[in-house]
């Protein structure tokens, strides 16, 4: 493999990593702070992509469609939580994973229903739609650098949030101790709200803004809530920084796997996930 | 946290009576002429093969507290195993192809049990998701193992011993009672296992792990022993499924197969067997009732496994449990 190739797959894998994070992210901030696994989060990539391909054509422009689809994203998120997962927080892990799959089958079907099962491509912004030459016959969609950056920034916004805000602030304390930070008077319920709809509306972004790239179809949600879940468990559930760290190296792997063995790419990602589990049974970043 | 609540571990004399008149009447069910009799016992004998599917995984999930969402990777296996050992001229022999394909699974779940059961509560469920995954994507992704097309079982096993051919599973009605004595079986075996000190010792793991580790019970091995022995029972369930539609694909060790052996346990009330029977059987009703009512079923399907969860978590049985308790205060 010569550098610019090599070149290539590193940035592939990066964006790759990066946009599993943003996934990942949703479920690990869900499940460290309100206890909650959702199967269903999938399904969030899926209506993103869905809600992209639809908004894009009806304003002609993709940045538009994704700033209408985010609020569409933050209200449904709002609406759930508020109708279903407030009322799941202290039942059994159980009945969390069977609400939820019973979820994926609605979301599947109000998909089908509103637009129905084929698969459709949503065309990338006329303004990154060129390539960067790497050498005379290789070169690199811009697009997908694109993809990268605004990942990168969400990441930094998400740091932000959690780490300096007041909002943050209560965020941690509601993941540390929920009786104590309620005893203080801060509205716990609010802050869930908050944190699910955020972690919704990232799972919809992440589907939104790869849909040029990934062409929309039907079932695109479970094969990337597996791959979620494998970052989740390497990175140790509940912690935003061992995602990241996870969903980078499960990029890296599945992408030069892909490359170097691609007899055996599909079980690459497990292989390391089962390596990880023997080393340390709870993530690298447990809490 | 696992889940400690297993329905009636001790059956009611009401249940037994129930189940022993369910028996009578699937062995009836035969000697009833109808039209569309072949139909209804192929459907049936797959409601039998997916409640032996679902009391596999019970004794993980009921008895000893854990829910793995990756169980249909052991059904598929078998299955698939099934389709190997399946020369494309003649049938295999029964008598060492279901043994060879149940612990092969049963192989399989040990050395999958090896990492997963070192995990706890939510690493659990997440973990044998992913590991089941990694099997579907291995038959998925190479042609030699069928791809994402399958394979095809040429012919149902052949079950004549020594010359004698008193057992032919081509013959519907002998598949449907070979099936239902399996079942039978199967379900006596797991019910003696349920109260032996092996059964006991995995519902105190159920209850209390630490408590069970500082009594002196080396928790470890008896989950895996569990896990190894569920997944040689979902073998059988999946060598059985494999002979009766003579197609395995990866569909049968997808995520959906896995849940949905989960919704079958949890429908009927977990921890007694009974109810995976109860569930198996339920489940697969609703499925085909609102697959022929519309063509937006997983909708209808959806919010009936909601409405169960939020409104049903113990099951049927639970249900009938509770009934008779406000019959007896009244």
């Amino acid at each position: 493999m010569d550098f610019a190739n090599f070149l290539i797959q590193l940035l592939n894998s990066l964006q790759y990593g990066l946009l599993l994070f943003m996934l990942a992210a949703g479920l690990t901030l869900i499940f460290g702070i309100m206890g909650v696994v959702n199967l269903a989060h999938g399904s969030f990539y899926m209506l993103g992509a869905y809600l992209a391909w639809f908004l894009a054509s009806q304003f002609d422009s993709l940045v538009l469609a994704i700033v209408v689809g985010t609020l569409i994203a933050v209200a449904l998120g709002w609406a759930l939580e508020w109708l279903l997962f407030r009322h799941f927080y202290h039942r059994d892990h159980l009945d969390q994973v069977l609400l939820t799959f019973g979820l994926i089958y609605i979301f599947e079907e109000v998909r089908s229903i509103l637009w129905g099962d084929d698969v459709h491509s949503v065309p990338v912004p006329e303004l990154v739609n060129w390539s960067i030459p790497l050498t005379e016959n290789l070169s690199y969609p811009v697009y997908r650098l694109v993809i990268s950056a605004v990942c990168v920034a969400l990441a930094l916004g998400l740091y932000f949030l959690i780490s300096k805000t007041r909002l943050g602030m209560k965020i941690r304390a509601g993941a540390f101790n929920r009786e104590m930070t309620e005893a203080l008077g801060i509205n716990i319920r609010l802050i869930h709200g908050v944190v699910f709809a955020l972690g919704v509306a990232l799972a919809a972004i992440a589907g939104m803004i790869a849909s040029p790239i990934s062409s929309v179809y039907p079932g695109m949600g479970s094969s990337v809530l597996i791959m979620c879940f494998v970052v989740v468990v390497i990175g140790g559930i509940g912690s935003v920084r061992g995602a990241l760290v996870a969903a980078l190296m499960v990029g890296l792997v599945d992408t030069f796997g892909k490359v170097l063995m691609p007899q055996i790419a599909g079980m690459a990602v497990y292989m390391l996930m089962a390596g990880v589990l023997l080393y340390k049974p709870e993530g690298l970043f447990k809490q | 946290m696992s889940s400690p609540k297993a329905t009636l571990e001790i059956l009611p004399k009401g249940v037994q009576a129930l189940l022993a008149l369910g028996a009578i009447a699937l062995a009836a069910f035969p000697l009833i002429p109808s039209d569309s009799s072949d139909f209804y016992l192929q459907m049936l004998s797959q409601m039998m093969i997916l409640a032996i599917f679902a009391m596999s995984l019970d004794l993980l999930q009921g008895v000893t507290g854990l829910v793995s969402l990756g169980h249909a990777a052991y059904f598929g296996l078998a299955g698939y195993a099934l389709a190997f050992l399946t020369p494309a001229d003649v049938p295999v022999s029964l008598w060492w192809s279901l043994p060879v394909a149940a612990l092969g699974a049963g192989l399989a779940a040990l050395v999958i049990g090896f990492f997963v059961v070192r995990t706890h509560g939510i690493y659990f469920i997440m973990v044998t998701m992913a590991f089941a995954q990694m099997v579907f994507f291995l038959f998925f992704d190479n042609k030699e193992l069928g791809g994402s097309d399958g394979l095809y079982v040429n012919f149902r096993p052949d079950a004549s011993l020594f010359g004698w051919t008193g057992i032919d599973l081509e013959n519907k009605t002998t598949f449907f009672y070979f099936t239902l004595v399996m079942l039978v079986g199967i379900y006596a075996f797991l019910r003696r296992l349920l109260f032996s000190p092996f059964g006991r010792v995995l519902a105190g793991i159920r209850v209390n792990e630490h408590r069970m580790r500082a009594v002196g019970y080396g928790t470890f091995g008896y989950k895996l022993a569990a896990f190894g022995l569920a997944g040689t029972l979902a073998g059988v369930a999946g060598y059985l499924w494999a002979a009766q539609t003579g197609f395995v694909n990866p569909e049968l060790m997808g995520f959906h197969m896995s849940a949905h052996a989960i919704m079958m346990v949890i429908l009927g009330g977990m921890g007694n067997f009974a109810g995976a029977i109860v569930g198996a059987f339920a489940f697969e009703y609703v499925m085909h009732f609102f697959k022929d009512l519309t063509k937006h079923w997983q909708l209808l399907m959806g919010s009936f496994i909601v409405l169960v969860v939020v409104f049903a978590p113990r099951g049927l049985l639970g249900l009938g449990e509770r009934f008779m308790k406000k019959k007896d205060a009244a």
